[in-house]
């Protein structure tokens, strides 16, 4: 099992909200700056590795329930959509890594994407 | 007499990206509260999201109407315009005509109609031009 304290090390991310998810489980990942995509896509239990940083993210990530986002590129969020995050109980993490080496180090962890459409 | 328990109408406004995902935000919470599974709440949750996201970037202002019975839920997004030439076009994925302004804020990748069709049970669409759109979707609960 992987939990949201393993991507912590794989990613050398820092966590910016949400310390008390971290023991929570990850099965799959999505990463992409288009919510619209993100929307068609997700599963289950799922994390979102993006570099858009508006609070849209946030709510996107609570219409699916997604419990974990890492930022990458050594983006940060605006504190507005932090606080959206500790509301909504979205563990937030921040990597230097960029989407893709972030995702390749994820998926080489064992991490599936969520190559299936959400949906019937 | 409807057959209803619950009726809830939530006013979508054009243009109000900063409020974007509040009515669906909303109905997710009240269902939720209510005992919906958690899948079909995800559905019904993303079929809700897209759907308030079309009325804010595309319409000229409308509303999102939920529905629940014992069985099924039903959503219904309603607008007062502008309406769709050609559904069959707007139905495919990759079809959109967003703005940059909504595409700038991670939206507009012509997934909305496709992705609500496929979350939901049901799904009827009925577009004038000049006169508004009318989405409903249903849920299958019991």
């Amino acid at each position: 099992m992987i939990t949201i304290r393993d991507l912590i090390k794989i990613l050398d991310a820092k966590v910016l909200c949400g310390e008390e998810k971290l023991d929570e489980e990850v099965r799959s990942a999505c990463g992409s700056d288009l919510m619209s995509d993100v929307l068609a896509f997700v599963k289950d239990k799922s994390l979102l590795i993006t570099g858009l940083t508006n609070v849209h993210v946030m709510r996107t990530a609570e219409m699916l329930d997604i419990h974990c986002i890492i930022f990458a590129r050594g983006k940060i969020p605006p504190e507005d959509v932090l606080e959206e995050a500790k509301e909504l109980g979205i563990c937030v993490l921040a990597t230097e890594h960029t989407t893709y080496v972030a995702c390749g180090l994820l998926y080489g962890a064992g991490i599936p994407g969520t190559s299936k459409r959400t949906g019937a | 007499m409807a057959d209803y328990i619950i009726r809830d109408s939530y006013p979508v406004q054009t243009a109000a990206y900063e409020s974007a995902g509040d009515a669906s935000a909303r109905i997710k919470r009240k269902l939720k509260q209510l005992g919906i599974d958690s899948a079909i709440l995800r559905r019904i949750a993303v079929a809700s999201y897209e759907a308030e996201l079309n009325l804010i970037i595309h319409s000229h202002g409308g509303e999102l109407i939920m529905e629940m019975t014992p069985k099924s839920i039903v959503l219904i997004s309603k607008d007062v315009g502008p309406g769709i030439a050609d559904i069959s076009q707007a139905l495919k994925e990759g079809y959109s005509t967003a703005s940059e302004e909504a595409r700038d804020l991670g939206f507009g990748a012509g997934m909305g109609l496709p992705n609500m069709k496929r979350n939901a049970d049901s799904f009827d669409i009925t577009s004038e031009v000049g006169v508004g759109t009318t989405i409903q979707m249903g849920f299958q609960i019991a």
